[in-house]
C-alpha cells in the first residue's frame, strides 16, 4: 500500500477510521436486532405490511406523459432553475387549495415548500432544538420522527394516546411535572389524525384544549397532517390549525399521500418569525426544494383532477382497511385487539402482554410475513406486545394473506404460553367478523393508565 | 494468488452484520492481491459456486445455514475448500446445548441448564417439569433459543411468572430452548486463531440494567477492554478452557469462545461461535490487533488455514 495512514489494516469502509470525527449526535439509538430484522423485511419474498408506502401503481402514465411534456413546453427553463427558498408561488396556491379541501385558510406568505414533510420534523428541530431541549411526542409516535428527534439530542417525553387520540390530561400533567423539573418543552408533536402509527384520530374537545394550552404555556405545536384527506368514512374533525386563533400552531401538510412521494414535496404553514427561521434552516440546508418536481405540481393541480385522483386513492385504501379489519377478526386470536382506523394507512394492534412482538416478528419472517414491532415507536423500550399495520401498500388479496399469516403465528405462540402456564387459550374461533362489522365509531385501542 | 469466494449475507437474521463482515474481508482479501468473487448466499449459491470454481471459499456468514454446517456440506459437495470450521463441529458449535453437553460430558465448567423442545412442552406436558427446574437453577434464569447466534431472543426471566413469556420468546427463534443458570460474573470472549488464544476481550456494561441484554448490544452501552485486566494466572486459565473447548467441538483454523469469569473464578463456558464477527467493532477483529496481527493478516491466516 502506497498511502501512508496511522491504520494501514483499515479500508474506507472501516467505521473505525472515522470514528473519531463523528458528532455525538450521529450515535442514533437503534438497537441493532431491530434493525438487522427490518432489513430483512426488505426481501422480495416477503410480504410486507411493515411499510408505509402510498400506492402509486394507479396513477395514470398518460397522465404524467402529459404533466411532463407540459412542463418541458411551458416551463423548461424554470423547472431547471434553482427556484426561491420558500417555494414556487404556483405551488403555494396549490397548497392553500389542499388545506382549504379540508377547510383550512392559509395566507401563502405563511408557507414554506420542503423536501418531503420529513424536512419539516428536521427545520423543526433545527429551529427550536438544543441539545438536551424536550419535545413532547406521542405514544406511540411517528418512527420516522424519532431519528430527527434524536439526531438534534432532543430529551423525547411521550404521553400516551387512547382512542380519542392524545390524552390531553396526561399531557398537562407532564408539562406540568417538566416545570418543576426546570425542563423546557420547546413543542408538541402530534399527528392528530389517522394517526401513524396507532390509526387513532384526536377528538374535537381535545383538539381545542391542546391548542389552548399551547397558547396558556406558549409553547408550539408541530401538527403532522399527512393524511387528513385519506378519510373513509365519518365527519371530517378541524385542522389544529384552524383553531389556532394565538399562533402556535406549526402545519405539516404534504403531497406524498394525495399524489406522490416521488416528487418529494412537504410544507409547513407557520407564524411568521418561526418561518422565516425555517426558511434560513432550509437554505443551508438545500437552498430550494426541487423546481422540476414543483413545476410538475403545479401542472398537476392545473388540470384540475387532483380531487378525482385522491377520491381514486381513497376507494382503494378504503377497501384495503376493510380487507385488513375482516381478516383481523378472522384470523386474530381473541386476546388481541386492534384499532379501527377510519381513514389513512395504518391501525394498531395490542396482542397480550406476554407476547414479544419483535421475537413475533423473528417467526413472521419465517412465514415471509412483516409488520413494524411497537417498539419502534417508542423510545423508552415499551410497545414490547403491540405491533403496526399497513393496509397501503399492498394489494386486498396480500393483505387477507399477510393477516392469515401473522394471525397464525399469534395464535401459535398464544396456544403455547397457554400449555407452559396450564391455562388453554380460548378457542380459536371466538371472534369471527360480526356482520356489517363493528360501528363505525367504535375503536378498539386500550386505555393505559399513564 | 488466489480466487477466493466471499460468502456473506444469506438468508439469517443476522444478514446485515455479515454483509459487514464479508465486505471487510474482500477488502482485505483485495489488499493482498487475491483474486475476489463475491457471492450473496441465495437460492444460487451451488450454481454460482460452480461457475466461480474459486481456489478457496471465505465463509463470512454468520447464523442459520452459513455458520450451522448447511453451507459448509454444499462447500464439500461442491469440492471447495473453505475458511473455518467443518460440518461436524459447525453443528456442534451452532446448537449450544450440543455443545453445552458436549463440555458436561467432558468435565469443562458451564452453567447448569435445562433444554426442551417445543414438542416436549406441546406434546409431553414438560410444562410440569417447570417448577422443579426454576427450583434447581435459581432465578434470574437466562432462556435462550438453542440456535440463533445473536442477541435476539435472548430473555432474562426474574421470576416463575416470565418463564412462560421468555420460552414463547426463544421458540420464536429455534424449535429448541435452553434454560440455564445465570452466573454473575466477568464476560470474556477468547479467540482462538489456528489452535492459539488470542488475547481476551472483556465487555464491560456501561448500564447497571445489565438484564437488558439487546440495549448492550446497542452502540456506545457496553465498553470493550483487550487485553483484559485480569490477575496472575487467571488469563492462562480462562485462555486453556477456551481453546479445551475449541478442540473439543473440533474445531479449525478460528473461532470465539465466550465465557463468564464466575465469583470463584472459574471460567464457565457459555458458547463457540464458529464464524465469529469481522466487523470493525467484532471481538475477534480486536483481540488479533491486540496481538499485533493486523486485519489483513488474519485474513491472510485464515485464508491460508482453509488450504492447507
Amino acid at each position: 500500500m502506497s498511502r501512508s495512514s496511522k491504520h494501514p489494516g483499515r479500508s474506507a469502509r472501516d467505521l473505525e477510521r472515522y470514528a473519531g470525527l463523528f458528532a455525538q449526535r450521529t450515535k442514533v439509538m437503534t438497537s441493532s436486532a431491530m434493525r438487522d430484522l427490518m432489513a430483512i423485511t426488505e426481501r422480495p419474498e416477503v410480504i410486507s405490511l411493515a411499510g408505509g408506502l402510498p400506492d402509486t401503481s394507479t396513477f395514470p402514465a398518460d397522465s404524467y406523459a402529459a404533466i411532463m411534456q407540459r412542463v418541458a413546453a411551458e416551463s423548461c427553463a424554470r423547472a431547471l432553475q434553482y427556484g426561491p427558498t420558500e417555494g414556487l408561488a404556483v405551488v403555494k396556491r396549490c397548497i392553500a387549495e389542499v388545506m382549504a379541501e379540508e377547510g383550512t385558510a392559509v395566507d401563502v406568505d405563511d408557507v414554506l415548500v420542503t423536501t418531503g414533510g420529513q424536512q419539516v420534523i428536521d427545520l423543526m428541530c433545527k429551529t427550536l432544538i438544543d441539545p438536551g431541549d424536550v419535545i413532547v411526542a406521542e405514544a406511540p409516535t411517528y418512527p420516522g420522527a424519532i431519528p430527527a428527534f434524536t439526531s438534534y439530542q432532543a430529551d423525547v417525553v411521550q404521553v400516551g394516546v387512547d382512542a380519542d387520540g392524545m390524552r390531553i390530561d396526561e399531557l398537562e400533567a407532564t408539562l406540568d411535572r417538566l416545570e418543576r423539573e426546570r425542563r423546557r418543552p420547546k413543542f408538541v408533536y402530534t399527528v392528530p389524525t389517522f394517526q401513524n402509527p396507532a390509526g387513532v384520530t384526536m377528538s374535537l374537545p381535545r383538539r381545542r384544549r391542546l391548542v389552548e394550552l399551547a397558547a396558556e404555556r406558549e409553547l408550539l405545536v408541530l401538527e403532522d397532517n399527512p393524511y387528513g384527506l385519506l378519510r373513509y368514512e365519518g365527519e371530517p374533525l378541524p385542522t389544529l390549525r384552524s383553531l389556532d386563533t394565538e399562533e402556535f400552531v406549526v402545519y405539516l401538510g404534504t403531497f406524498s399521500k394525495i399524489l406522490s412521494p416521488g416528487v418529494r414535496l412537504g410544507w409547513a404553514a407557520a407564524p411568521r418569525p418561526v418561518l422565516q427561521k425555517m426558511n434560513v434552516g432550509k437554505q443551508a440546508v438545500d437552498l430550494c426544494s426541487s423546481s422540476m418536481t414543483q413545476c410538475f405540481v403545479a401542472a398537476y393541480f392545473d388540470s384540475g383532477r387532483w380531487q378525482d385522483y385522491l377520491g381514486s386513492l381513497t376507494a382503494i385504501y378504503r377497501r384495503r382497511r376493510d380487507t385488513m379489519l375482516a381478516a383481523l377478526a378472522d384470523c386474530f386470536p381473541p386476546e388481541s385487539e386492534w384499532t379501527r382506523p377510519q381513514g389513512g394507512l395504518f391501525l394498531w394492534a395490542t396482542l397480550p402482554d406476554y407476547l414479544d412482538t419483535t421475537d413475533l416478528l423473528a417467526r413472521a419472517l419465517q412465514e415471509n410475513v412483516a409488520f413494524v414491532p411497537g417498539r419502534a415507536a417508542f423510545l423508552d423500550g415499551r410497545g414490547g406486545s403491540e405491533m403496526r399495520l399497513n393496509f397501503s401498500g399492498v394489494g386486498e388479496d396480500e393483505i387477507r394473506e399477510g393477516v392469515r399469516r401473522i394471525g397464525e403465528v399469534v395464535r401459535e405462540q398464544v396456544e403455547l404460553y397457554g400449555t407452559l402456564t396450564g391455562r388453554p387459550a380460548a378457542p380459536a374461533a371466538a371472534r369471527r367478523s360480526e356482520p356489517g362489522g363493528a360501528p363505525a365509531n367504535v375503536v378498539r385501542m386500550r386505555r393505559r393508565a399513564s | 494468488m488466489s480466487r477466493v469466494a466471499v460468502l456473506k449475507g444469506g438468508r439469517s437474521l443476522e444478514r446485515n452484520v455479515s454483509l459487514t463482515s464479508g465486505a471487510r474481508v474482500q477488502d482485505a482479501l483485495e489488499r493482498l492481491g487475491h483474486e475476489v468473487v463475491a457471492i450473496d448466499a441465495g437460492h444460487d449459491l451451488v450454481a454460482r459456486l460452480r461457475d466461480a470454481a474459486p481456489d478457496v471459499a471465505f465463509v463470512a456468514l454468520h447464523g442459520r445455514d452459513g455458520e450451522d454446517g448447511t453451507v459448509q456440506e454444499l462447500l464439500e459437495l461442491v469440492g471447495v475448500p473453505y475458511t473455518g470450521s467443518g460440518v461436524s463441529s459447525c453443528i456442534r458449535c451452532a446448537d449450544k446445548v450440543l455443545a453445552k453437553h458436549a463440555f458436561r460430558d467432558a468435565g469443562l465448567p458451564t452453567p447448569d441448564f435445562f433444554a426442551f423442545s417445543e414438542a416436549a412442552f406441546k406434546q409431553l406436558g414438560a410444562a410440569d417439569a417447570l417448577p422443579a427446574i426454576e427450583e434447581r437453577l435459581d432465578f434470574p434464569i437466562v432462556v435462550k433459543p438453542a440456535r440463533q447466534g445473536s442477541a435476539l431472543g435472548i430473555k432474562f426471566a426474574r421470576s416463575a411468572a416470565d418463564v412462560p413469556g421468555a420460552l414463547v420468546a426463544a421458540f420464536s427463534y429455534d424449535g429448541k430452548v435452553l434454560l440455564e443458570r445465570h452466573v454473575r460474573g466477568r464476560e470474556l470472549a477468547v479467540s482462538v486463531l489456528d489452535g492459539e488464544a488470542l488475547p481476551v476481550v472483556e465487555a464491560i456494561p456501561r448500564d447497571e440494567d445489565f438484564f437488558d441484554f439487546e440495549a448492550r448490544y446497542e452502540i456506545g452501552r457496553t465498553d470493550y477492554v483487550c487485553p483484559a485486566e485480569l490477575g496472575d494466572g487467571v488469563t492462562e486459565r480462562v485462555q486453556e478452557t477456551a481453546l479445551a473447548a475449541y478442540r473439543l467441538l473440533g474445531c479449525r483454523g478460528f473461532a470465539r469462545v465466550d465465557l463468564i469469569l464466575d465469583a470463584a473464578g472459574v471460567p464457565q463456558l457459555l458458547e463457540v461461535n464458529a464464524v465469529p464477527g469481522l466487523t470493525e467493532t467484532s471481538l475477534l477483529p480486536q483481540a488479533a490487533e491486540a496481538a499485533g496481527i493486523t486485519f489483513d493478516e488474519l485474513v491472510g491466516r485464515v485464508i491460508e488455514l482453509a488450504r492447507a
